[in-house]
C-alpha cells in the first residue's frame, strides 16, 4: 500500500469497492470467532420456520467489519481511524453478494482529518448498512 | 408515550454493569481476522486486532443452560421494558489506541438513555448503552455508543 497524502484528497473521491460473499463456512467461523450461538446464522430450518427469515442471516456486525475494512484498507498504515459509525438498516441473507465502498465528504488539511461516507450495498444496489468514518492523516 | 418507560426502568439510566476483564490473545485475533477476510497482514498475523474485534471479544460467555432455544444468552443488563422484539439501531465508535495481543482490558457498559417514540407501526423504545474499554492501567482504548430499538 502506498501512503496517501492528504493534499491529494478531495471531496467526492471514491474509495475502492470490494465484494463480499459469505458462505456457510465463513459465516460459521465468524459466529464461532465472536461466540455467537444465535441459530439464525447457521440453522436454516429454524431460521425460516421459527424466525421467519427467507434464509440464513448475515450478521449485521460482520457487515460493520467489512465497512470498517473499506476504510482501513484504503487509508493504509500512515493514517489513524478515529471515529467509525454504522447502522444495519436492512437484513441480508446467505447467498447474497454485498459490496462495500464509500466516498470522501470532507477534507480538513488544517487538522489533517478526512470524513467519509461509507456503505454496504446489496445486489439490487440498495444501501443496507450505511456509515461514516473520520480518519486522521499525520 | 412516557408511560412506556416505567419509573423502575428510569432508575436504570446511568447504571453500569459489572466491568468485564479480557485478556487479548493473538490466536483469537487471527481467528477473527480469517473469518472476516481481513487483507492486512498485521491483522492476519494477530499483531493488532481489527477495530470490530472487540465487539466479538465482549460478547457474553455463559454456561449452556443460560442459552435460550434461539441460542441467545438471556440479557442480564437491561431494565424491565414492555416491548420485547429488538432491532439493531446504530453503533458509534471512537478509537484511542490499537488493541494488541497480551493486552488486558477492562470493559464497562452503562445504560446511557431510554427514549420512547411513536413509530409507523407502533410504539418504540430506544435503548442507548455506552461502552468504555480501558487498559488495566486506566489508558482509554475505545468508546462505543450503541442504540437498540425495542418494538
Amino acid at each position: 500500500m502506498s501512503a496517501i497524502n492528504i493534499s491529494d484528497l478531495a471531496v467526492g473521491q471514491a474509495l475502492p469497492e470490494r465484494s463480499h460473499t459469505a458462505t456457510n463456512v465463513s459465516l460459521f467461523l465468524y459466529n464461532a470467532a465472536i461466540w455467537n450461538p444465535h441459530r439464525i446464522h447457521y440453522d436454516e430450518p429454524y431460521t425460516t420456520k421459527v424466525e421467519k427469515h427467507p434464509g440464513v442471516v448475515i450478521d449485521g456486525p460482520l457487515q460493520g467489519d467489512w465497512l470498517n475494512q473499506a476504510v482501513v484498507n484504503w487509508m493504509g498504515d500512515g493514517a489513524t481511524l478515529t471515529n467509525f459509525n454504522y447502522s444495519n438498516r436492512r437484513a441480508s441473507y446467505l447467498g447474497e453478494t454485498l459490496t462495500s465502498g464509500g466516498a470522501i465528504t470532507a477534507v480538513d488539511t488544517g487538522s489533517g482529518t478526512v470524513d467519509l461516507e461509507i456503505f454496504i450495498k446489496n445486489e439490487a444496489g440498495d444501501v443496507i448498512t450505511p456509515g461514516t468514518a473520520k480518519v486522521r492523516f499525520s | 408515550m412516557s408511560d412506556l418507560i416505567s419509573a423502575e426502568a428510569k432508575t436504570w439510566i446511568g447504571r453500569s454493569a459489572e466491568p468485564v476483564r479480557i485478556e487479548i490473545s493473538r490466536r483469537d485475533i487471527v481467528k477473527y481476522s480469517i473469518a472476516t477476510e481481513q487483507q492486512q497482514q498485521k491483522y492476519l498475523d494477530g499483531d493488532e486486532a481489527p477495530a470490530m474485534f472487540m465487539f466479538g471479544a465482549l460478547r457474553p460467555v455463559v454456561p449452556m443452560d443460560q442459552l435460550g432455544p434461539d441460542g441467545i444468552a438471556a440479557e442480564t443488563f437491561l431494565p424491565p421494558l414492555p416491548l420485547k422484539r429488538v432491532m439493531a439501531g446504530g453503533t458509534e465508535m471512537q478509537f484511542h489506541r490499537p488493541v494488541k495481543p497480551g493486552d488486558v482490558l477492562i470493559a464497562t457498559k452503562s445504560l446511557h438513555d431510554l427514549i420512547a417514540k411513536q413509530g409507523k407501526s407502533g410504539p418504540l423504545i430506544f435503548v442507548v448503552t455506552k461502552l468504555r474499554v480501558e487498559t488495566e492501567g486506566g489508558e482509554l482504548v475505545l468508546e462505543e455508543q450503541q442504540t437498540r430499538i425495542f418494538r
